[in-house]
């Protein structure tokens, strides 16, 4: 006892020091950003020529005349062209915009009625289950009565647009609210948040993960309901990307049609790659991406 | 069964529980968790609280840190002091960096940005992680986390310290360390600790005074005064000794249950 009295606080400290640099040894997995972008990326190249090589020898079948299906090359060269002109970037520029108005407006929305629902019983107990049932409902169901309140007005496509994506953002709210660990809330309380301060320093950030889920929900079914409602509600002056689809297939322009196509889905794939990084950021930072870590 | 209570002598306690009974649920399902607890922990005092699954330790625990709400009998805090709670698991913001983890209190207490910083770097000083401040949770191991949520919890300022078997889930030889390292703290800021465990020897190692709680209902059934010399080892004789009697009467009050 008496020599473990004499050196007790320093040797506890050279045992605590050894003990946390043994435990953390190995952890740290260094990969450098060249590697990982490149495992990321050759795996979608690889699929990318693969579809392509499809086409391709689709088209070689002759299972279609090829007025009706181009092959890539003349579908390339027909978006080279358009790239070159006005018309793609005007009509990419005007679905952008719509795109942006009523998903801006849509988070709004789907953020206050999920943190409503998510805090309140009886409104949960009340439009709970509607929201899901909501979410549900294809977007183009939508449009008849859409046109019926707004004829074929920008009014009728936004309508849409918020009713598509709003549900999934609400719900993201939702589940991510009431997926916050318990054991989080009380450790919270204890250390003096109450009310707002919960929410700001505990509940908003622990359910950051579902949200940004129900965002990017909410982007693909915006981005869904948008593309419906240009090419129901065409004939207004401005030529977006819905109205070209229309216009190209009323022209049997089967190049420009497809060339627009690929448009739509690189916009897509644009935006669902600056969710996907900004979830693996938040894993990231919370370890659940890190393997070594758990 | 002896029962041993201290003598009520709440004018000086720094935890006083009177009377204290709490049920859960209603009806025929109704449990009766905490029947009648009254204790007095002295200002400084390391109380450990040992009993058998269902004796409503953590409940006892929730219900000093005014996170749950008794049905009877009163429970008083010296100076209306906020008591820190620690838990099994660690509960730190995994968003959070360590350092920012242990800031929490600080900037609820609406400290300036200047002392905050001042003070978080002293009680990273105290728990030994001065240089896992801007590490994240998950880059830790069991008792540095643990560790972070000591630090974390002292940044409330409070006297009053409640531990529930904070050390549950670590490895023997961290534990043994980290007792080491809260016996240090305990003396150091002269903290009230109110310490929930099952494991004996841990209770034997760490406390002034060790208390039996039954199983349903959760009743204070003998209480005993550690007076072993500190610094301790949990190796050694005499905490050994303690030890082994807590477990027989521990096991006497289990297969009460067994019939």
């Amino acid at each position: 006892m008496a020599n473990d009295t004499l050196t007790g606080a320093a040797r506890t400290d050279a045992e605590i020091s050894g003990l946390d640099a043994l435990e953390i040894a190995g952890r740290e997995k260094e990969v450098s950003r060249g590697a990982r972008l490149w495992a990321s990326t050759w795996p979608k190249l690889a699929a990318l020529a693969i579809a392509i090589g499809l086409w391709q020898v689709v088209v070689w079948s002759g299972w279609k005349p090829p007025y009706s299906l181009p092959g890539p090359v003349t579908v390339a060269e027909e978006l080279a062209r358009q790239a070159g002109g006005r018309q793609l970037w005007d009509g990419l520029a005007t679905t952008l915009q719509r795109a942006a108005l009523g998903y801006v407006f849509s988070v709004a929305v789907g953020l206050l009625v999920g943190l409503a629902v998510a805090r309140s019983k009886v409104l949960r107990a009340a439009i709970g289950s509607m929201i899901t049932a909501l979410q549900t409902m294809p977007s183009i169901a939508w449009f008849p009565l859409a046109i019926l309140l707004f004829e074929l007005s920008e009014k009728a496509i936004f309508f849409v647009v918020v009713l598509g994506a709003a549900p999934s953002i609400a719900n993201g709210v939702i589940s991510g609210v009431d997926y916050v660990p318990p054991l989080l809330v009380r450790a919270g309380r204890n250390l003096g948040a109450r009310g707002l301060n919960l929410y700001r320093y505990v509940i908003a950030p622990a359910a950051l993960p579902a949200i940004v889920a129900g965002l990017k929900q909410g982007w693909a079914f915006s981005w869904r309901s948008l593309m419906a409602g240009e090419l129901l509600v065409v004939g207004i002056s401005q030529t977006s990307l819905g109205a070209q689809l229309t216009y190209s297939r009323e022209l049997s322009d089967a190049p420009w049609l497809l060339s627009t196509m690929i448009v739509i889905l690189v916009v897509g794939l644009v935006v669902d790659a600056a969710f996907g990084a900004a979830d693996r950021a938040i894993r990231r930072r919370w370890g659940v991406l890190d393997q070594a870590g758990q | 069964m002896t029962s041993t209570t201290t003598p009520p002598q709440s004018a000086t306690a720094a935890v006083a529980l009177s009377g204290v009974t709490k049920v859960y649920g209603r009806g025929t399902n109704a449990v009766l968790a905490l029947d009648g607890v009254s204790l007095d922990v002295r200002p400084g005092e390391f109380v450990c609280l040992v009993g058998a699954s269902g004796c409503g330790k953590s409940t006892l625990l929730n219900l000093v840190a005014g996170l749950d709400r008794a049905q009877g009998g009163t429970i008083t805090v010296a100076d209306d002091a906020h008591p820190g709670l620690m838990f099994q698991e660690p509960a730190l913001f995994p968003w959070l960096t360590v350092e920012a983890n242990v800031e929490v209190p600080l900037k609820l207490r609406g400290l300036p940005r200047a002392e905050r910083r001042e003070r978080v770097a002293e009680l990273l000083r105290t728990v030994h992680l001065s240089d896992f401040g801007r590490k994240r949770p998950h880059e830790l191991s069991g008792g540095m986390r643990q560790r972070v949520a000591l630090a974390r919890t002292l940044a409330l300022d409070t006297p009053v310290l409640l531990m529930d078997e904070p050390f549950g889930a670590l490895d023997a030889m961290t534990r043994d360390i980290l007792h080491d390292e809260l016996e240090r703290i305990w003396a150091e800021r002269q903290l009230t600790v109110l310490f929930v465990t099952h494991n004996v020897r841990e209770a034997a190692r760490l406390a002034d005074r060790i208390i039996l709680l039954s199983s349903r209902p959760g009743r204070i059934i003998w209480s005993t005064e550690v007076n072993v010399p500190r610094p301790r080892r949990i190796d050694s004789p005499e905490v050994a000794a303690i030890a082994s009697e807590v477990t027989d009467r521990l096991r006497t009050e289990v297969g009460r249950h067994g019939k």
